[in-house]
């Protein structure tokens, strides 16, 4: 993970999900492989719309599953 | 059916004077302090500056850091308490089939940090990102209860009472009774608290029932004394397992003493003051006498509610009533508020502990800074200084706001 928003939203998630650095990867999923339940996610993205300045309503929060998917979803978001 | 007795296994303590059952019970019999200024929030505009606060508590010995956001400190303490006292029990090593344990503990306040907090944040933030989906289960009180049960796999009976300042008596006795009737084997059962913030203060002040001897800290929760000027607001846990007596037998568990007779009644009077004659402590002392089919010539210590109010009065003459003769040859009452403070719904938990270690170990812990002694409070109050003395039963005391009372009778083991 070396582009810039990739890394912004691992940090997020480390200090959300109190994971390190070295354990989260594009393909991990935030509840099987990250240990989040339904309640850390919805904080998680709640401390991502505050990052990056963004909303992401509910029914857009269910396709966010792995870290790649919140990387590609704020990337979009931010038009990049 | 014989009635089935329950032992006292294990204990855990979290309070102003230290963290773990040894700590606890070595600053009792020293007859030390732990109270101090308000370290938690400026309280220089508050008539009270003081208060009892916990030190040194590392969540992270119990609860991973990302488990915290999501418990209130009473639940951390509940947590931190129920672990300690499980531990001590051998549990882990020799565990009852899950149904069979269950949890009760309770809180007077609940999650009042974390509500204050919240609602700071709220008005800042707004509603969406102001307020955390853990909000709700980390400030409500059952979640004391809850928490523990799920990291214990306790699956038994699971709930939390709420009586202010009799909370912890009253959760031991209730759980006390769910063994007795033989819908658990094992009950995790005391109070926690942690309310030190500038409403659960402030509410306290405007009540005018704290003292605000602010500098005189250590001196600030004198029961029993002239001089006396309200509560000491402090913060903790008390949390024992009580188990099924032949149970704790039969695996060879170490028993500190049986929880032998409870009592539970309301004065039906007023919201904060019992009447004059302490008609319902009274009452519910006998209660719990009887219960163990007792008389109160045996009783040889009582850890008084005694909080340092008006009401000290009240509890001596309702001591009186219930002891006559005996309150003067052998009775020995102490109010150990007069070091750890008042803990609120944790209170009977951690009092309740010290009779059962009372009972064990031959100690009976003092009332400190009874220098003026008001002539109204003319019982043996063990002044100062901790005494040995070997008792069969000892009596827990814990009122609270609402006219509510609880009394538990314990008894030495050999």
């Amino acid at each position: 993970m070396s582009d810039d928003i990739a890394a912004q939203v691992t940090e997020v998630i480390c200090e959300q999900l109190d994971v390190a650095p070295g354990d989260v990867s594009l393909e991990k999923t935030f509840m099987d492989d990250l240990g989040a339940d339904s309640l850390a996610i919805v904080e998680l993205v709640l401390a991502l719309e505050e990052k990056f300045d963004v909303k992401i309503p509910d029914d857009e929060v269910d396709q966010i599953k792995t870290v790649g998917d919140a990387v590609n979803y704020i990337k979009a978001r931010l038009g990049q | 059916m014989a009635r089935r007795r329950i032992a006292i296994t294990g204990i855990g303590l979290i309070s102003p004077l230290g963290i773990g059952l040894e700590e606890n019970w070595q600053a009792v019999c020293e007859g030390r302090s732990g109270i101090g200024p308000i370290t938690r929030f400026d309280a220089s505009a508050f008539p009270t500056r003081i208060a009892g606060e916990v030190r040194g508590f590392d969540a992270e010995r119990w609860i991973p850091k990302r488990q915290q956001r999501q418990m209130d400190t009473f639940i951390q303490y509940a947590v931190a308490a129920a672990d300690m006292a499980y531990q001590m029990a051998g549990l882990a090593d020799d565990p009852p089939p899950p149904e069979r344990i269950g949890v009760y503990i309770g809180s007077g306040m609940g999650g009042l940090p974390g509500i204050e907090a919240c609602y700071e944040s709220y008005k800042a933030k707004g509603p969406r990102h102001g307020i955390s989906p853990f909000f709700v289960p980390a400030v409500i009180i059952n979640l004391a209860s809850g928490q523990v049960s799920i990291r214990l796999g306790a699956k038994g009976p699971n709930f939390s009472m709420v009586s202010a300042c009799s909370t912890g008596a009253h959760s031991i006795g209730e759980a006390f009774r769910v063994i007795e009737r033989g819908d658990a084997d094992v009950m995790i059962a005391g109070g926690a608290e942690s309310t030190i913030t500038p409403l659960g203060v402030g509410g306290f002040c405007s009540a005018r029932a704290l003292s605000s001897r602010n500098d005189e800290p250590e001196k600030a929760s004198r029961p029993f004394t002239k001089s006396r000027d309200g509560f000491v607001m402090s913060e903790g846990a008390g949390v024992m397992i009580l188990e099924a007596f032949e149970r704790a037998t039969a695996r060879g568990a170490r028993i500190i003493a049986e929880i032998v007779g409870y009592g539970a009644n309301s004065d039906a009077f007023h919201i904060t003051m019992p009447p004059k004659d302490g008609e319902g402590a009274q009452r519910c002392m006998r209660l719990a006498l009887d219960d163990a089919g007792v008389p109160p010539e045996a009783v040889g210590y009582i850890n008084a509610h005694a909080t340092s109010t008006a009401a000290d009065v009240i509890e001596t003459r309702a001591i009186r009533a219930v002891f006559g003769a005996h309150a003067d040859k052998g009775l020995a009452v102490s109010s150990t508020k007069s070091m750890h403070g008042h803990l609120l719904g944790a209170a009977g938990g951690i009092e309740t502990a010290i009779c059962a270690l009372a009972l064990e170990r031959g100690v009976l812990p003092p009332t400190i800074n009874l220098d003026d002694p008001d002539p109204e409070c003319d019982l043996d109050y063990v002044p100062h200084t901790a005494r040995k003395a070997q008792v069969e039963y000892a009596l827990n005391n814990s009122f609270g706001f609402g006219g509510t009372n609880a009394s538990l009778l314990l008894r030495r083991v050999e």
